[in-house]
C-alpha cells in the first residue's frame, strides 16, 4: 500500500512545520489531492490514524479537498473536465490539451496550538 | 493558529529523485522505469532485449520485487549487471530504493539502465527515481479496459507496449480500443504491439532504445 508511504512524507511536512512554528498540538491538516494521483483519500486517512500516534498530531483531523482533473485546449482555449478518463477537447476534438489541475498532492494548511 | 504551507507531499522523494537523474546525466546512462501490472512480461521483455542488444550496448538491470530474487536471477543468468531490490512489501520503487541499488552498478559503463518496478498497474506512476522515461505493459489478457481506469500510468509513460498479442485469437480484447482510449488520455504516446513469445513485433521497441541510447549518450 503506498499510501503508508505517502503519509510518512506527510507527517513528516506536517511535524516540521509544527515545530517551525511552535505548534505543540496539530489539530487539523487541510490537504489538496488531486484526481489523477494514485492516492485513495480513505486509506490515506487510515494511515494517518496509524502513524500519528503518539505525536503531535496524534487525533489531528484530516480535511481532503478532492481535485478535478481540468484541462485547457491549445487550439480553441476551451476549458473543460474530463470524462471517461479523456484528455481530448470536447469543443473541437484536438488532443492537444494540456493538464491545469488534478496531479495536486501537496499539504495547503495545520492548524494547530 | 491557522499554518499555510504548500509543500508537495512527495517532495523528499523528488529531491533524491534529481540528485538521481543528475548522476545518471554524469555517467551518460539512459534509464527506463518499466512498470506493468503483474504477469504482463516484464522480465520476458528484458531478457528479449538483452538477448538481442547486449552486444552493441552495455545494459544493467535493477529488479524491484516485493520478496523473491526469481527474476533478477532470470537476467543474471544471461550475463548483465543485475543488482536485486527487495522491497519489504512496498508496492513501488522509489527514489532512495534505487540510489541504494545503483551505488552496487558502474554506471560510467553503462549505456542503459532499465529498472523493473514491482508488478503493480497503479502505485508506481506516482514515484519519480529520476528516470529518462516511464514505459509500461499492458497485456491483451488484462482487457482493454485499463487505460479508462488506471489512467495515471498512461498519462506519465512515454512508451506502451501492448503485450502478448499471439494470445488475441483467445482472448476478448480489442487492441484498436487500448490504443484509442490510451492516446486520449496521453496523445505522445508511443504504442508497440508485441509479443515477447513470438517476438512479433520487438523490432520497433529494438529502434526505439537505440535511437534514445545513441540521443542520449
Ligand atoms: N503467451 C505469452 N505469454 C507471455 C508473453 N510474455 C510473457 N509471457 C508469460 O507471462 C508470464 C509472466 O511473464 P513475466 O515476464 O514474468 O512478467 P512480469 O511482468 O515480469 O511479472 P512480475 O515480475 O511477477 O510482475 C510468464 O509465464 C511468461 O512466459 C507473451 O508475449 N505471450
Ligand atoms: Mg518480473
Ligand atoms: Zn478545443
Amino acid at each position: 500500500m503506498h499510501e503508508l508511504s505517502i503519509t510518512q512524507g506527510l507527517l513528516q511536512i506536517v511535524l516540521e512545520e509544527a515545530r517551525k512554528h511552535s505548534i505543540s498540538k496539530v489539530r487539523l491538516v487541510k490537504l489538496r489531492i488531486g484526481e489523477l494521483t494514485a492516492v485513495e483519500p480513505s486509506s490515506l486517512t487510515f494511515c494517518f490514524e496509524l502513524l500519528t500516534k503518539d505525536t503531535p498530531a496524534d487525533g489531528a483531523g484530516l480535511e481532503i479537498d478532492v481535485v478535478p482533473i481540468k484541462l485547457k485546449c491549445l487550439n480553441c482555449w476551451e476549458f473543460f473536465e474530463t470524462r471517461d478518463a479523456s484528455f481530448v477537447c470536447p469543443a473541437c476534438s484536438s488532443f492537444n490539451t494540456e493538464l491545469i489541475t488534478g496531479r495536486e498532492l501537496y499539504v495547503e494548511q495545520i492548524e494547530g496550538d | 493558529m491557522k499554518i499555510p504551507v504548500v509543500r508537495d507531499i512527495l517532495e523528499a522523494n523528488e529531491r533524491i529523485a534529481a540528485e538521481n537523474r543528475r548522476i545518471f546525466n554524469e555517467n551518460r546512462v539512459f534509464v527506463l522505469n518499466l512498470m506493468s501490472a503483474p504477469g504482463a512480461g516484464k522480465t520476458s521483455l528484458l531478457e528479449r532485449t538483452v538477448d538481442t542488444l547486449n552486444g552493441e550496448m552495455q545494459i544493467g538491470i535493477i529488479e524491484g520485487d516485493i520478496q523473491s530474487s526469481i527474476d533478477a536471477a532470470r537476467l543474471s543468468k544471461k550475463g548483465v549487471a543485475t543488482v536485486q531490490i527487495n522491497t519489504d512489501g512496498a508496492c513501488h520503487l522509489d527514489g532512495n530504493m534505487i540510489r541504494g541499488a545503483f551505488s552496487h552498478l558502474d554506471l560510467k559503463s553503462l549505456d542503459l539502465l532499465i529498472v523493473e518496478n514491482v508488478g503493480n498497474l497503479v502505485c508506481p506512476a506516482e514515484f519519480v527515481m529520476g528516470e529518462d522515461h516511464k514505459v509500461m505493459i499492458l497485456s491483451v489478457s488484462e482487457g482493454d479496459d485499463k487505460p479508462l481506469k488506471y489512467p495515471l500510468m498512461f498519462r506519465e509513460s512515454s512508451v506502451l507496449l501492448i503485450n502478448k498479442i499471439d494470445l488475441l485469437p483467445y482472448v476478448d480484447c480489442s487492441i484498436n480500443k487500448i490504443k484509442e482510449s490510451s492516446l486520449k488520455i496521453n496523445p505522445d504516446l508511443t504504442i508497440f504491439e508485441i509479443s515477447c513469445k513470438t517476438q512479433e513485433g520487438l523490432i520497433g521497441w529494438y529502434q526505439w532504445l537505440r535511437d534514445m541510447v545513441r540521443t542520449s549518450s
